[in-house]
């Protein structure tokens, strides 16, 4: 690990990656400070050009856009983390019970992977979320329904070559249960990669995010950078601004993410390492 | 024949996933809180109440579930994807309907994707570490994290209303009657923005892929065995490498076909292309979820075929793989 730390160090694009996520952090600690209130509150007059006293300018109703964007990164990288995570531990059961117990329950569980893998997630995160009604808490469930399988794929692989290692064998030979060995041994040793992998995917879902609520499936009670855009979107002959910006938002958060994560990838995937 | 045999093979493989899909949209018709006939009518209760004992009738929604699910196979089955009430026609007609100015944009933007993607990897990966590799890689890396329907509102911003260079939105010019060529020249004036905001993900993806393919392919030792003979390196790259360095970017093409249809969506609400992306906004707006469960599994089984038509490529291209 502490090998890995010193990798990710010296891999510029990745401290920049580094760097633009501490100054969305930043941010996002920041924004009571620097925006107290509601930031659905109206603060001025409407579509007021950036500069001035509205940094970004105001929106339809007047309200502050640096106010919007900068409550949006709470909401951008709350659904990003909690979808991700979900993806995780629905991935890790998948692909820890198909890696650990091989046969016909590894069978049924990577069909189902890969069938998951096929059908066109961003559809089926709109129909879930159209289904159950657009809130966050049904937004981080419809993009954790969709991002699970590559988390399994690779868990399946860790578990079965992790499996055959003599570690692994002499741990069962000496009586170990299942739940020992797989929370012991085999989960801690694959720990890393799923980090790696995890990190990139915070991204994929912050930009599904901003496409469900682009489309109007966003939380409306609460700022989303999609939800901005998609405010935006009917005055963006005279007010360019309102789309712009949450958008700006949008891309550098990710770029972050995935320099980061391709960092990550880098430091702990022992398969990459040499290239 | 062999190829026939395959072919054969791989359409009965797709037959559970079809079958799964099925399943999947059953399950969430009845995941919605509340009636499955209101799900199946719309929520705003536009629905008349004779559509709605109709819609009871029809599906058997007053009797068991495995009746239910047996119904429901068996309209789908026939291709009857329901009846959208708020469209007042049904669902396999709107969305054929919609098909073409769909499959138009997906496959200009693919196509440019794939050919432009793999030239800039390939430039890359020949040059490494050159100005244009690096110039290469930093525009992928912004490109990979740019939402695309952004970046179509900005391209609106910059090309339609500031330089009036391109129409903001449509299929073709309303009224305009064009014919022949000037109908085609109108349509791609169209096409332009909606491919690029469509494809631009997949160009910086292709470009990843493909530079890291070629320099991986490069180290192999028949690379070394072809310079060895003397072959000048434009003769190596494109009698050796390039097929090699090719095959993950086919695998990376039928991995991606879900994701190409469900940024379409968003893609063709930004410029009111008039596709099944479209047809799903419009859809999502009335609350019209029947429609959408149709695109739902139109799209998916799309999928499904442009995976078979991505093996069948696949075969073609490496001859080691026995089908």
């Amino acid at each position: 690990m502490r090998a890995g730390f010193s990798r990710f160090a010296r891999n510029r694009l990745a401290l920049v990656g580094a760097g633009l996520l501490l100054c969305l952090v930043l941010l996002v600690v920041l924004s009571p400070l620097l925006y107290p209130g509601d930031p659905f509150r109206l603060a001025g007059p409407a579509l007021r050009p950036p500069g001035g006293a509205f940094l970004l300018g105001t929106d339809t109703l007047g309200r502050d856009v640096a106010a919007e964007v900068a409550y949006g990164a709470r909401t951008s990288l709350l659904i990003g983390i909690g979808a991700t995570l979900g993806a995780i531990v629905f991935g890790v059961i998948v692909g820890g019970l198909a890696g650990f117990y091989r046969g016909a329950v590894e069978v049924a569980l990577m069909r189902l992977t890969e069938f998951f893998q096929t059908i066109p997630a961003f559809i089926l995160a709109i129909l879930i979320v159209a289904i159950l009604s657009p809130s966050v808490t049904n937004e981080v469930i419809a993009i954790a329904a969709v991002s699970w399988p590559g988390i399994a794929r690779l868990v399946r692989g860790e578990f079965v070559a992790l499996g055959g290692r003599e570690f692994v064998l002499a741990c069962s030979g000496l009586g170990a249960g299942d739940a020992r060995i797989i929370f012991r041994h085999l989960l801690p040793n694959c720990l890393s990669q799923i980090i790696a992998v995890g990190s990139l995917l915070i991204g994929t879902s912050i930009l599904i995010e901003a496409g469900l609520a682009f489309l109007g499936l966003g939380d409306p009670n609460v700022m989303s950078w999609g939800l901005i855009i998609s405010a935006g979107r009917a005055v963006l002959r005279s007010a360019w601004w309102i789309c712009t910006f949450p958008g700006i938002a949008i891309l550098l958060t990710v770029l972050g993410i995935n320099l980061t994560g391709d960092g990550l990838n880098e430091a702990l995937n022992p398969r990459l390492r040499d290239r | 024949m062999r190829l026939a045999r395959y072919v054969g093979y791989r359409l009965l493989l797709a037959v559970p996933v079809i079958l799964g899909i099925v399943v999947l949209n059953f399950f969430l018709i009845h995941l919605a809180p509340g009636d499955a006939a209101s799900v199946l009518a719309g929520e705003s209760g536009a629905a008349t109440p004779e559509y709605m004992a109709l819609l009871r009738h029809k599906f058997g929604l007053d009797q068991p579930m495995s009746t239910q699910f047996f119904v429901y196979l068996l309209n789908m089955a026939h291709l009857d994807l329901g009846y959208s009430f708020r469209n007042d026609s049904p669902v396999a007609a709107l969305i054929l309907d919609r098909l073409w100015p769909t499959a138009l944009l997906m496959l200009t933007a693919f196509a440019s994707a794939l050919v432009i993607g793999t030239g800039l990897g390939l430039v890359a990966a020949t040059g490494r570490n050159s100005w244009r590799d690096n110039v290469i890689s930093l525009v992928s890396l912004v490109a990979y994290a740019t939402p695309g329907f952004w970046l179509g509102l900005m391209m609106i911003v910059v090309f339609a209303i500031r330089l009036e260079w391109l129409p903001t939105s449509g299929f073709d010019t309303v009224g305009a009657y064009n014919e022949g060529w000037a109908e085609v020249v109108d349509v791609a004036r169209h096409l332009v923005m909606p491919a690029v905001a469509l494809a631009l993900f997949y160009l910086a993806l292709y470009a990843r892929v493909m530079r890291a393919s070629v320099l991986e392919q490069t180290g192999m030792d028949y690379v070394t065995t072809a310079r060895a003979k003397g072959q000048t390196e434009r003769r190596v790259m494109t009698g050796h490498v390039l097929r090699n360095a090719l095959l993950p970017i086919v695998t990376m093409a039928g991995v991606q076909a879900g994701n190409l249809i469900g940024g379409s969506i968003v893609v063709e609400t930004v410029f009111g292309w008039p596709g099944i992306g479209t047809l799903a906004f419009n859809a999502l707006q009335s609350r019209d979820l029947n429609l959408l469960l149709g695109i739902f599994f139109v799209s998916a089984c799309l999928v499904v075929l442009i995976n078979l038509v991505v093996d069948l490529v696949y075969v073609t291209l490496d001859p080691r793989i026995e089908i």
